[in-house]
This record gives structure tokens, C-alpha cells and sequence, in this order.
């Protein structure tokens, strides 16, 4: 590519927000294996099974801001993340980077891009391979995509080792020769690699002991600050999310319930789901208490419930939530729920 | 209140090709009727295997080498392994974390349960069968009848922890030990599981050791705690003690580390360094090494003593150092 088409492409696009996800739903459907469409054949009457992982869902992220993501297992927020980074195809919506498709661009100016977005993953037992060694771990995506020489190679990943905290030194050792922290610190250090714009965290700090969990949380902290970070972070715990982000999105089964401020949520949770949550999560400052429990489980998304999917579990169900799916409606300032009984108050 | 269960300078070791690892290190503690105490401890710190300890369910190259296992007095470890047999499961029961692991995934609950009670009780099936039937309701099971005759993999990760915890409450122990049942649970059934084993605890006397690496579980549930690090109980005490006046460094740092105690969106008060292997421990205190208040001192090994209504292992306690909530 030439110099001027480069700098034509490097054009600012006028865009507020990084990424913009607008209506995107992703479904996982299990097709029929041949054996069911033979039996299919004597009337069986076998169908295939579609999970609506998420449904419908806007989220747009804004430079420099911190999105928490919260919901319990199986309400989507893994697999939004995922659509968010690419890794998996959007069923239906647009996915806008910067203001741009990016499933519009050619592949190699796709992949160019693409690079800005990283993902951090949860398990760093399972996210990094055991027969390389860190600085392959480390340097490879920098090496493929033409960011250093391999003679640098050695020194680039030293540098990221130290931003990391990590003792340069390591650079020759397996992941088995870590600990937990410091395997996510090589993680974080991979994503790093390629020099990120944005980075999508999934439950990054949800496998490590409580001491290690502060210190990789400070990282993330410091590595914003200096890098100019923006983050969405994925986890189930309301306190790391609370202390970290900017504006925090709540979950229940593939679809956004409420989004507000992170203070707003703590302080003055509109969605009942969201009440639930907060109430149950147990805290250091509340001693012997009764403990909050929400009655029922989260429904399977191989079939969800009509209308407002929470509202078999919720307090407040009325007939038409069994039926009316509610809508995200603004009920503060940049405070949005997704509740029928927000209709009655206006 | 009669004392359930205490243990009294228990050591377990394990002696492996690398050397000698006192998994668990002069530890001792008691439980009282009706008491819930939590034992928390980070990843390696000998909490699940006191547990075990005191389950007698420790396997070579691991041996209790020292130490008392009082059950209402009558110490389990002198006991024979056939009289042990008879105890477990009926006088002490065990949940576990992961209640997939626990349950038999080829037998139907009905037949797991009952084979719980007649191992322990001379009763006919029928009666069996209606005395699981009565444990699952108490632990929220909606339709009991239908449930006893699914299998393990029909259950939902939270039913299943309930049907584990069923089963545990089968013969009416005087001490369930858990070891960390609600950590691989979401939020909102983690919450509904905490209020029905402080019903049933209050309600039957039961005992409880909660085992946990989550301190807001326990200042939430429990009565008394004890925190663990490198195989010793550094401090122990009522929760409201602890949890809220901490004298030891560790425990200090633990509670500070947490979010809800710092300012939102600045760093976290940490503790350096991480936890040492426990083939490899500092002499001494074992956290001398993290410490911002280890002396010449700590190299010597700090004994278990009363400092203000708690038990400290600490050279150098804190200070009334009331950990200040943030929000």
C-alpha cells in the first residue's frame, strides 16, 4: 500500500464513539445431524435447537471510558464480548469500529485494524499455550504483523514484561513455571503486544486469589492511564466492576436490562433484576443478615420466557410482562431500564 | 453453647520427592452448637486440607502427624478406621465445591440418597426414601417426588449443590464442613444457598465449618472466622472482631484489597509479593517476607496468643486499626 492511500485510510472518521454494536443478536444453532433427518423422514418431527445467546443488543463505547459488564452465567455477556473483538459473527445488527464497518474492508486492511481491538481471557491456565515459551507467547503477533524485526523481537516483549510487572528475565520460561498472577500479567502482556486501542476483559481477574486480584486490578488501572486505554470488562462481580469502570451494563439473559453510570446503578437501581443482584451479592460491611433470595433460576436460552424474560422470577410481574417485551427506555439522566414499570411512574 | 467439635494443634503433612509440606501447621479451633465459623484462606493456604483433616480424608503421602480432633470429646483420630466409617456421613458430613464431581452421574438421586441413610440407619427402603424426599424440600427443591427419580446432569449447577447439601443434612450430623460450596455459583443462587444453610444451622444446632477464599461471604454468615496463610491460623475470632478491628498484617491487607474499601477508580491497597510455596517458607512467620511491619523478630515462629479477644499469630499486631468502608 502506498503512503498516501495509508494516510487517506488513517483519516480520522468525526466519531464520538469507539465502538458502536447496534441491534446485534448472535444465535447458535444446532443443525440436524443426519441420523435426525433420516428419522425426520418417518415423521420424527425433529427440529433444530436455537439459542438466542444475545438479543438484539446497542452498546456503544466511548473513548477513554471503562464499560463494565455484568450478568450471571449464560445471560450472553461472554458472547457479546466475543462479537465485540470479532471472534464471533454477528447474526444480525451492525458492528461499527470508529465509525466504520469493518466487515466492509478489504481482508488485509480488516486485519490492520482489527488489531486495535484485543481481548484479555479469563482463564490463564487454558488461554495460553504450554509448549511456548513467553516470548513467543508474547512476540508473535507483533512478528507476523510486520510491528518489529525479529532481532527486536527479544527486547520488545523484555519492555512488555516490565509494563506488565513482570521480571524481564522470564522471557524464556513456559507458562507452568508462573503462578496464577503472574500468567495473567503474560496474558495482559499479549494483548498489549500488538498496541491495542481497546481491550475486552472477560472475568480477567475472576480466577486469581484475593491479594493477586488487587494487584492485576491496579494494572489495569495503571496500564490505562499510561496507554490510554479504553476497556470493556467483563465480569460477574459487582465490586471490581464497580471499582473500575465508568459506566456499567447489566445482563439477564442476552439482553441489556439497565445501563447507567456506575454510581447511579449502586446508588439507585431502577430494573428489579438489577435490585436482585445487588441484594444478594454478600458484602464485607453486612454482618449476619438474612440473605436476599430471588426465587427461581435463570431460565435455559434454549427457551426463553415471553415478554420481559425476567419476569417469572420477578417481585413486581404484572400480566403484560408476560407477554410485551419491555423496551430500553431513558429514566434518568444517561440512565437507561428496560422495565414495564417504569410506564406507570411517567 | 456445648463445644461440637474442637481441634487442638493439628498438623498434616505430606512428604513428597521435593521435600516435606506442612500442609497444615499447628492448627487449632473450636465450633460450638448452632455456630457457623468461616475458615478463609487464599489458594494453598492448608484451609480445605484442615477440612479433610478432620474428615479423615487424608491419603498418602499425607499423614496427621500431630494434633487432636475432638468430637463433642471423643478424639476421631484415635479411632479406628472402621468406627471413622461410622461417623462420616452420619455424624460429620462434607460438601464439596464442585457438586458435579460429588454426585454419581449413573444413579438416580433417590438411589444416592437412600443409600446414604441405610448406610447409616437401620431403616426399610420406604422410610428412606420419605426421609430424602423431606431433606429436599427443606433445602427450597421444588416438586421432590419428580426429582428423586432424575439423574445428576438433569439438575441445574444451583440444584445440584442443594441436592449435595440434602444429602449431607440426611442423618442429622452435628457438623457439616463446606468447602467452598457456593464459588462456582452465580450471585442470586449463591444468595438463595447462604439463606437456606442459616435456616437449617439455626434451626437443627448444626455446626458449620463454611471453608472460603471470599471474606464477604463470611462476614455476611458466619459467627466466628479463622484466616489461614502458608498452613497456619494467623487470626481467629468473632467476626465482628476480626473482620473490623484486624490486628494481624495479613488479614489487614486482605480486607483493605477490596474494592468496596478503596476509592472507586483508584489503586487498590495490595499486598506485595505472593503467596510462598509451602516448600520453600520464610523461617519464621510465613508472611514476614510481604510484611510492612516484619522485624528481626519474625524470623523466630510467632505462637498462637490472646490478644484482645482474638487469637494472634503475629509478632507485631496492628494497632486499633479500624479498616475504614469507602464508598
Amino acid at each position: 500500500m502506498s503512503q498516501a492511500a495509508e494516510k487517506n485510510m488513517e483519516q480520522p472518521v468525526p466519531a464520538a464513539n469507539l465502538l458502536e454494536l447496534q441491534a446485534v443478536s448472535k444465535q447458535f444453532v444446532k443443525t440436524l445431524d443426519s441420523a435426525a433427518k433420516i428419522a425426520n423422514l418417518f415423521g420424527a418431527g425433529m427440529r433444530q435447537e436455537v439459542v438466542h445467546a444475545v438479543d438484539e443488543v446497542s452498546l456503544d463505547i466511548r473513548r477513554g471510558e471503562v464499560v463494565g459488564l455484568v450478568g450471571e452465567s449464560g445471560c450472553g455477556k461472554s458472547t457479546l464480548g466475543r462479537m465485540a473483538v470479532g471472534l464471533h459473527s454477528l447474526t444480525a445488527g451492525t458492528r461499527l469500529w470508529k465509525g466504520q464497518s469493518l466487515e466492509q474492508l478489504d481482508v488485509a486492511e480488516r486485519r490492520k485494524r482489527q488489531l486495535a481491538i484485543q481481548m484479555i481471557f479469563q482463564d490463564p491456565y487454558a488461554s495460553l499455550n504450554p509448549r511456548m515459551r513467553v516470548q513467543d507467547i508474547v512476540g508473535e503477533a507483533p512478528l507476523v504483523h510486520g510491528m518489529v524485526e525479529a532481532s527486536q523481537q527479544r527486547d520488545y516483549v523484555e519492555n512488555l514484561l516490565q509494563r506488565v510487572g513482570l521480571d524481564g528475565a522470564m522471557l524464556r520460561r513456559f507458562p507452568h513455571q508462573f503462578s496464577g498472577g503472574q500468567r495473567a500479567r503474560v496474558g495482559i502482556a499479549r494483548a498489549l503486544a500488538v498496541k491495542p486501542e481497546f481491550l475486552v476483559c472477560d472475568e480477567a481477574v475472576a480466577a486469581l486469589d484475593v491479594s493477586i486480584q488487587a494487584q492485576v486490578l491496579n494494572l489495569f488501572i495503571k496500564l490505562r492511564d499510561e496507554l490510554d486505554l479504553t476497556y470493556l470488562f467483563i465480569s460477574h462481580d459487582l465490586g471490581v466492576v464497580r471499582h473500575l469502570s465508568d459506566r456499567v451494563v447489566i445482563m439477564y439473559l442476552g439482553r441489556i436490562v439497565e445501563s447507567a453510570a456506575a454510581d447511579t446503578v449502586f446508588a439507585s437501581a431502577n430494573h428489579p433484576y438489577t435490585q436482585a443482584l445487588l441484594a444478594s451479592a454478600p458484602k464485607l460491611e453486612v454482618r449476619r443478615t438474612e440473605f436476599f433470595a430471588v426465587k427461581g433460576e435463570i431460565p435455559s436460552p434454549l427457551h426463553p420466557p415471553p415478554g420481559c424474560h425476567f419476569h417469572p422470577r420477578c417481585p413486581h410481574a404484572m400480566p403484560r410482562c408476560k407477554v410485551e417485551k419491555p423496551a430500553l427506555k431513558e429514566v434518568g439522566a444517561k440512565h437507561f431500564s428496560a422495565c414495564h414499570l417504569n410506564d406507570g411512574l411517567a | 453453647m456445648d463445644t461440637t467439635l474442637t481441634v487442638n494443634d493439628l498438623q498434616t503433612q505430606f512428604a513428597t520427592r521435593a521435600g516435606l509440606v506442612k500442609a497444615v501447621d499447628q492448627v487449632s479451633f473450636s465450633v460450638k452448637r448452632g455456630e457457623i465459623m468461616g475458615l478463609v484462606g487464599e489458594s494453598g493456604s492448608g484451609k480445605s486440607m484442615t477440612g479433610y483433616s478432620i474428615m479423615g480424608l487424608i491419603d498418602a503421602p499425607g499423614k496427621i502427624v500431630a494434633g487432636e480432633i475432638l468430637l463433642q470429646g471423643s478424639d476421631l483420630r484415635s479411632l479406628p478406621a472402621e468406627a471413622m466409617r461410622k461417623i462420616r456421613g452420619n455424624r460429620i458430613a462434607m460438601i464439596f465445591q464442585d457438586p458435579m464431581m460429588t454426585l454419581n452421574p449413573v444413579l438416580r438421586i433417590d438411589t444416592q440418597m437412600m443409600e446414604a441413610v441405610r448406610a447409616h440407619q437401620d431403616v426399610s427402603r420406604m422410610v428412606a426414601r420419605e426421609m430424602s424426599r423431606e431433606a429436599l424440600v427443606r433445602v427450597g427443591i421444588p416438586s421432590p417426588d419428580e426429582r428423586l427419580q432424575a439423574y445428576p446432569h438433569q439438575f441445574s449447577g444451583g440444584m445440584r449443590q442443594r441436592v449435595a447439601i440434602a444429602i449431607a443434612l440426611l442423618n442429622q450430623p452435628d457438623l457439616i464442613i463446606c468447602d467452598e460450596p457456593t464459588t462456582a455459583l452465580d450471585v442470586t443462587i449463591q444468595g438463595q444457598i447462604l439463606y437456606e444453610m442459616q435456616k437449617l444451622c439455626r434451626e437443627s444446632g448444626t455446626a458449620l465449618i463454611w471453608i472460603t477464599h471470599d471474606l464477604s461471604v463470611v462476614a455476611g454468615l458466619a459467627d466466628t472466622v479463622a484466616v489461614m496463610y502458608a498452613g497456619r491460623i494467623v487470626e481467629s475470632g468473632t467476626v465482628q472482631q476480626v473482620l473490623e478491628h484486624p490486628r494481624h498484617p495479613y488479614t489487614h491487607g486482605l480486607i483493605a484489597s477490596a474494592p468496596s474499601r478503596n476509592p472507586r477508580g483508584q489503586p487498590l491497597q495490595q499486598i506485595p509479593g505472593m503467596t510462598p510455596s509451602l516448600l520453600n517458607l520464610p523461617e519464621g512467620c510465613a508472611f514476614r517476607t510481604r510484611c510492612a511491619h516484619a522485624t528481626v523478630e519474625c524470623a523466630q515462629t510467632p505462637q498462637l496468643r490472646e490478644v484482645e479477644q482474638r487469637m494472634l499469630r503475629c509478632w507485631h499486631p496492628l494497632r486499633d486499626n479500624v479498616v475504614e468502608a469507602v464508598s
